[in-house]
């Protein structure tokens, strides 16, 4: 197999029929890869009308010109028509997926149709299989792991194993998929896109290889990136305390959730620190395949079940997200119950933000009188463990009406129930930063509603001017760059070593000049079209909400400037329509 | 002389950055398999990572199960190869008696450590290190790799 080919290969399968084919899709150097090649592939074989969970709807993994080749190019992009939102989305994970996916032979691997028994997919370079998995029905994440790595052992430490669990199959509206135990496609609702295949898991097998091009250049570049990303401390925040690091920081400036944002800090914050996650917990840190940096976090929780000194112990990941949601938000302030509640969040397949701080949303509500017990079916109160424990499972279990509501989300549940002016939902359930008007407006408008699509909590902080028209100049630009990066596809840990000057080079030295030649304009038409997507699949920009409770943050800056958030939200809601309008189709796509 | 050991393996966060190396720079590919250090784990991740690697052997079972000479005896063990002389018959990966060979299933060609030591850079954590021979030999001090952690981690 060769790097420098002009299409993207993607293997199509299609559940309903059977049958699958390789595809010879498009031009790389319209649609580059990983987002630009998830949306080309939407364009052309999306159902614009049709439901998110309409099985015929493809679910798409792409990775990009890059992965496998240079160091943290390393992730995969999820593209899917979200459950949560009914628009156009993506979620992006590491683990294994990416370089098996690269060695496998493929750009990506796109499903369609629905099995007629639940199913496990096996792919790799030489194979193409469905199985019949009827016997995983409801089977947790873990115990499906383990049953799913019966398939390609021959590739065992080369495959990976992606698989959604309770959640996903109940078709809750923020089901994850679960990528290789410690990663996961996990917002706005991959796992329910799954669950509605009749999909439990996907094995793919990186068992194939490419021929790479003669000449010193890539071999120059590869060592010189490699020494740029381990030589110097770049990377040591991520790799030593990992994104925990961020909590003390975060309280300190009074930014950080605690309570379902009733505060913005509080002085108990060092009994779920990163320095007390790192100190108590950590087991050991690890990495996804192809990038040296080890930011996977494991902590050790150790529980008693019996008397006599009965212990059984699980290894959890965690990570700044998930301390916030299932922590702060949640009123904990000792890191195992944090991790016992992200071991049962992973069993079931839910995404832990989203749970975590619809959650925070109950308790509050519980709290107000807005609910009571016999919607919650148990005690919920903030610094309670047991409660929200419980409750998880209700979530997934979809296990009455409140519980079936509150699976749609925190703000659809507080329409019904009462208590939207405290939802911290900003287009999905937040992300953990309360820093200001920008983030705020950046997660509520961005195509992803999260921290990941831009900076916006970076300029809360460095802005020292309320210039509306700078901040979303910004949040356009900084995106765009990000969509590069999404493209290729590193991980965003990487992107202040891979500008745009930068991932040219990399492209030029596999070969791959007519990418690097036109990447900006590649890249703009890429972020055009993915705003064009999700305004097509139902985002009305006029309808974006901020809840009340945003409004009344303090941080260290002070109170929040309505004023100013206003002005931020209607130059963004401008600019992005803007983006949208401009969106064309690319080849590959019927109309293009 | 001197031959590569993965000592300590107990330190490996999965990264593959070794065997991706090898597949790169010695190999010209990119894959997981063909390289001459391939990074394993039994039963997903959360249990730990083991290298498949050529063990240097003195006298070496694939050099003797060659029928081309394509593999011949290395000096302190292990083999080195001559890629024109061989016959793609997989009688080297059969003769392995650590499943250190890989054979390319479109090439029939066999992949297998050299003892180049390139792959040692690109360890983040020092698991794999290159060890003169004698250091395993009986009256030395001992057959521990004391890989280097850069100053980064």
């Amino acid at each position: 197999m060769r790097t420098d080919q002009t299409w993207s290969r993607v293997l199509h399968v299609d559940l309903e029929s059977g049958r699958s084919h390789v595809l010879q899709f498009g031009s790389r150097a319209e649609h580059l890869g990983g987002s630009g090649l998830a949306a080309a592939l939407y364009s052309r074989y999306g159902l614009l009308d049709a439901p998110a969970l309409d099985p015929r709807q493809p679910l798409i993994f792409a990775v990009g010109p890059l992965t496998g080749l240079f160091p943290l190019m390393s992730k995969t992009v999820c593209g899917f028509r979200s459950p949560y939102t009914g628009e156009w989305a993506e979620s992006h994970a590491g683990g294994r997926l990416a370089l098996s996916l690269r060695f496998a032979g493929y750009d990506a691997l796109m499903v369609t149709g629905a099995a007629r028994g639940l199913s496990a997919l096996i792919v790799g370079a030489r194979t193409v299989d469905l199985h019949d998995v009827a016997y995983l029905r409801g089977a947790d994440v873990f115990s499906t792991g383990k049953y799913l790595r019966r398939f390609g052992r021959e590739s065992s430490g080369h495959r990976s194993c992606i698989r959604i669990g309770p959640a996903g199959e109940q078709g809750i509206s923020y089901a994850c998929i679960n990528v290789d135990s410690f990663r996961h496609f996990g917002r706005l609702g991959a796992g329910a896109v799954m669950g509605a295949k009749n999909l439990k898991g996907i094995v793919v097998l990186g068992d194939g290889s490419y021929r790479l091009p003669e000449g010193k250049a890539y071999p120059k570049l590869m060592r010189e990136l490699y020494k740029d990303i381990t030589g110097t401390d770049k990377m040591r925040k991520y790799h030593d305390l990992g994104t925990p690091a961020n909590l003390t920081a975060l309280n300190g400036l009074n930014a950080l959730p605690w309570n379902n944002l009733q505060k913005t800090t509080d002085e108990r914050i060092d009994g779920i620190s990163g320095e007390t996650f790192a100190d108590r917990f950590l087991l050991r840190q690890t990495a996804c395949a192809g990038c040296p940096v080890g930011c996977i976090h494991i902590g050790l929780l150790r529980q008693q079940f019996a008397s006599d000194h009965e212990f059984l112990y699980k290894q959890v990941s965690y990570d700044y997200e998930s301390i916030f949601s299932q922590g702060t938000m949640l009123g904990l302030t000792d890191g195992s119950d944090v991790l016992a509640l992200l071991d049962e969040t992973e069993k079931l397949g839910l995404d832990c933000m989203s749970s975590g701080v619809a959650l925070a949303w109950v308790a509050e509500a519980v709290e107000k009188g807005v609910i009571t017990e016999r919607e919650t079916l148990v005690p919920i109160r903030f610094g309670e463990v047991q409660g929200f424990m419980e409750a998880l499972r209700h979530i997934a279990m979809g296990s009455n009406e409140f519980y079936r509501t509150l699976g749609t989300g925190a703000l659809k549940a507080a329409d019904v129930y009462g208590g939207a002016e405290y939802a911290c939902v900003l287009g999905q359930e937040m992300a953990g930063y309360a820093t200001g008007e920008v983030f705020f407006v950046a997660q509520a408008y961005g195509f992803r509603h999260s921290h990941l699509d831009s900076g916006g909590y970076a300029w809360d902080q460095s802005s020292k001017e309320k210039d509306a028209r700078k901040a979303v100049d910004f949040l356009v630009d900084d995106e765009y760059k990000r969509i590069l990066i999404n493209c290729m596809v590193s991980c965003m840990f990487a992107r202040a070593t891979y500008g745009p000057e930068r991932i040219a080079e990399c492209l030029a030295s596999v070969g791959l000049t007519d990418l690097a030649d036109g990447l900006e304009t590649a890249g703009r038409a890429v972020q055009a079209l993915r705003w064009k997507l999700k305004f097509d699949t139902g985002f009305d920009v006029d309808a974006v909400r901020i809840p009340k409770r945003y409004t009344e943050v303090v941080t260290w800056k002070g109170a929040i400037d309505t004023t100013y958030m206003d002005a931020v939200r209607t130059t963004y809601a401008a600019a992005i329509r803007e983006l949208a309008a401009s969106g064309q189709p690319m080849s590959g796509s019927e109309d293009a | 002389m001197k031959v590569l050991r993965a000592g300590r393996m107990e330190r490996c966060i999965g990264c593959h950055s070794c065997s991706l190396a090898c597949a790169r720079l010695v190999h010209g590919r990119l894959s997981w398999n063909t390289a001459g250090i391939r990074i394993a784990s039994a039963g997903g991740l959360s249990t730990g990572f083991e290298a498949h690697l050529c063990v240097a052997c003195d006298p070496a079972p694939c050099a003797a199960a060659c029928p081309s000479g394509s593999l011949v005896q290395r000096a302190g063990g292990g083999v080195t190869v001559d890629r024109d002389l061989c016959i793609r018959c997989g009688k080297c990966a059969s003769a392995c008696p650590v499943d250190a060979i890989y054979m390319d299933p479109e090439e029939q060609y066999p992949y297998l450590c050299l003892h180049c030591g390139r792959c040692v850079a690109f360890c983040p954590h020092g698991c794999i290190a290159l060890e003169d021979v004698d250091a395993r030999r009986p009256g030395s001090r001992g057959g521990d790799v004391d890989g280097e952690v850069p100053d980064a981690y």
